[in-house]
């Protein structure tokens, strides 16, 4: 495949596992937090970490929708979607991740509600037109990248005139994440390799404050296992020389600015919350997206009068350690037994870019390092 | 034996007409259609008797037998449909044990309101299918369900074969050195469906792989005889059937991302998707698995039957006590390709 191959070639990789073996100190130990669910399904796809030396530690970050949305979030999607006359539309991953009582979307579906799964908040509209006796709800999730999509479907509803589609907004903002991550200080994290396809939204400019706060280097980098590597080599000679500065690997996707349509286009639709729950880190400040009043009718929670309650996890479950990088999958109890892909416990080990699950399916089961 | 005489005043609507709870009944309705739709499309001597079971002799030997049933959405695809389907499914089931199929029956679930029209389409594919393959429709049952009961329609076929002399082949014979070959190109028939469902929009050029294997199957017996394994990697795609073999064998595999057959346009499809096309469906290929020595003269057999010509040798299999398959990565990394959890889902970002 052009333009993929190009980013995936082993000789390439070699060459630049070399150069980060030469490059790192032997005394020094490199913590490096890939933020994006991307980067960790990149890392465990490709083997990254076998080509890495052993003092240059992947740390996996929050950056996965899924993993992040809390049990209460979840209980809305399942409420709603049991509620007669409503067709619940989400994007695949969110189907099986377990919320109160085991609960998932899936389990709901073949208890009889009508769960849609979609592929672009578009397909949502186009059922919504389909069906105008029916209540069309779309839970939304996703960090900056699939927020404009949301907006432009709330946008085209209105321009529609749809009097049957609402959304449930569970976007969230990176920036945020990483602040609560780097605030906490629980993590030991040395350098940030920064999301792929949300700074192509957002752009590299809001994680310059994380250089000059926190002296932490972050390199913005595409999805592929080169551009990981290359990120990785770049942090690397950051530590070593002192340096703090937002670099930008992805530079063929990526500018300073971002997308300004895609960022005027959201700020049109949605206002920052005041606060917003996250699976691993708690409640962050400003940290979520809601949608404004203006919109009020296409707002799924105001709609139907949701009201927020939270869920503690599984006291047993590490997901939100692992979310915050203090912990790693291995260091579950539950990892490998009780929580598995087919059955899982936390929603690290739904989605494919969540830790737990890429450690599952590319990694080492718990009893081979036992 | 002469051809039946219609005893319908009015033969059935093919064009605008419906099945109806009368088709399932048991009456003249389900009689006529019967008659006019199937009997008409897979003739043959079994099927002229009109007896509830085919009568046949059997030749000396050991047999095999295998069913599948077949509930694609949508029964129409690129490349072929529910009918050829279920034709080739089980023929291919049948013939993974090394054996040559001799006959079929075939069980029909249809939903009250299907169109005549598809069906006979169905059917009428069904036929061709199975006389390509020179394997007859010997038996069949029909049923109707109510509407909501059923999608459309369901078929279910059941197949028996006869294996060679001195033929072998079980998933649980591959041990440590012998090497794993795949037929062809992977994930075909899986993203011709795909492109088809209604909440999927993108066009592709790609066609279901949806074929029946046992001429290649034949030609690979006789070259190679000490074949180990073979299998049809149809739901959860190759990476699923190699679990399988590895945990029915007690054995690992290791295979290697370069060698993988896979279309460009079929890549860049589950790239797209965020699909892996190591678990996305085929209807027209196989994994076998045989002896290191054995494996070049394998693949050259392979490679000159028109349903192989791609074939590659894509790993070995290899001592592991977890039954693990294992991939190098083009990237130069080595990961577990793990059995599918679940649905394959589309990834979010």
């Amino acid at each position: 495949m052009k333009y993929i191959d190009e980013f995936r070639d082993g000789a390439l990789a070699r060459k630049l596992a070399a150069d980060i073996a030469r490059e790192v100190q032997p005394e020094r130990h490199y913590g490096l937090m890939e933020f994006c669910g991307g980067h960790t399904h990149a890392v465990y796809r490709y083997g990254v970490q076998n080509l890495l030396p052993a003092n240059v530690n992947l740390i996996h970050g929050p950056g996965c929708p899924v993993c992040v949305l809390p049990i209460g979030r979840l209980d809305y999607a399942v409420q709603l979607a049991r509620t007669p006359g409503v067709i619940l539309c989400t994007y695949g991953d969110m189907l099986r991740v377990p919320g109160s009582g085991g609960m998932s979307l899936l389990k709901a579906k073949a208890g009889g509600a009508d769960i849609r799964m979609i592929y672009s908040s578009a397909d949502a509209l186009k059922i919504a037109q389909n069906y105008p006796d029916r209540e069309v709800v779309f839970f939304a999730i996703g960090f900056e990248t699939t927020t404009p999509p949301t907006a432009v479907a709330i946008l085209q509803a209105e321009a529609l005139g749809l009097k049957n589609f609402s959304v449930i907004s569970n976007h969230v903002l990176t920036p945020a994440a990483i602040s609560a991550i780097m605030s906490s200080g629980e993590a030991r994290v040395d350098g940030v390799i920064g999301p792929a396809h949300v700074s192509t939204v957002i752009g590299s400019q809001p994680y310059e404050p994380f250089a000059t706060q926190y002296h932490l280097p972050v390199v913005i980098a595409g999805f592929e296992p080169l551009d990981v590597m290359q990120a990785i080599l770049m942090l690397v000679r950051q530590l070593n020389t002192g340096r703090a500065e937002v670099e930008n690997e992805f530079t063929r996707a990526v500018s300073r600015e971002g997308n300004l349509k895609a960022q005027r286009l959201v700020a049109e639709v949605f206002e920052v919350r005041e606060e917003f729950e996250w699976r691993g880190l708690g409640v962050v400040p400003h940290s979520g997206l809601a949608i404004r009043s203006r919109f009020a009718a296409f707002d799924a929670e105001k709609r139907f009068r949701l009201t927020y309650r939270q869920v503690a996890d599984n006291p047993a479950c590490e997901c939100s350690a692992i979310i915050r990088g203090v912990k790693k999958p291995l260091d579950c109890k539950l990892f490998g037994g009780v929580c598995t892909p087919e059955n899982p416990i936390g929603s690290c080990m739904v989605s494919s870019e969540g830790a737990c699950a890429a450690y599952y399916s590319y990694g080492r089961y718990k009893e081979d390092v036992v | 034996m002469a051809k039946i005489r219609r005893r319908y005043i009015r033969s059935l609507d093919l064009e605008q007409g419906r099945v109806d709870m009368t088709h399932g009944s048991g009456g003249r309705a389900m009689a006529q259609m019967i008659e006019e739709l199937f009997l008409d499309a897979f003739d043959n001597e079994f099927l002229r008797q009109l007896n509830d079971q085919a009568s046949f002799s059997i030749p000396a030997g050991r047999m095999v037998m295998a069913t599948d049933s077949h509930v694609v959405t949508p029964l129409f695809f690129p490349g072929g449909d529910i009918g050829s389907l279920a034709v080739h499914g089980t023929i291919n089931d049948v013939t993974m044990s090394g054996a040559k199929p001799l006959y079929l029956s075939a069980g029909f679930i249809l939903e009250e309101g299907f169109p005549l029209a598809d069906l006979k389409r169905i059917v009428d594919s069904m036929a061709a299918a199975s006389r390509e393959a020179g394997v007859p429709i010997v038996t069949g049952d029909t049923k109707v369900v109510e509407r909501g009961k059923a999608d459309g329609v369901f078929i279910n076929t059941t197949g028996i074969g006869i294996v060679p002399e001195g033929i072998h082949i079980s998933g649980e014979r591959a041990q440590p050195g012998d090497r794993i070959l795949l037929s062809g190109f992977m994930g075909d028939h899986g993203v011709a469906v795909m492109s088809q469902r209604e909440n999927l929009t993108f066009s592709s050029a790609i066609l279901s792989d949806s074929a029946a294997l046992h001429g290649l199957v034949a030609s690979m017996v006789a070259a190679v005889p000490e074949i180990h394994c073979l299998r049809d990697p149809t739901r959860g795609g190759v990476a699923t059937t190699l679990n399988e073999l590895a945990r029915q064998s007690g054995v690992g595999m290791l295979i290697q991302e370069t060698s993988l057959p896979v279309r460009e346009a079929v890549s860049a499809t589950c790239e797209f998707l965020g699909l892996d096309p190591l678990y996305v469906a085929n209807e027209g290929k196989l994994v076998a698995i045989c002896p290191a020595a054995s494996a070049e003269r394998l693949l050259e057999t392979m490679k000159n039957h028109p349903l192989g010509r791609d074939a590659a040798i894509i790993g070995e299999v290899v001592a592991d006590s977890h039954a693990f398959v294992q991939m190098e990565t083009s990237f130069g990394g080595k990961r577990i390709v793990d059995w599918l959890s679940g649905e394959q889902l589309p990834r979010i970002c």
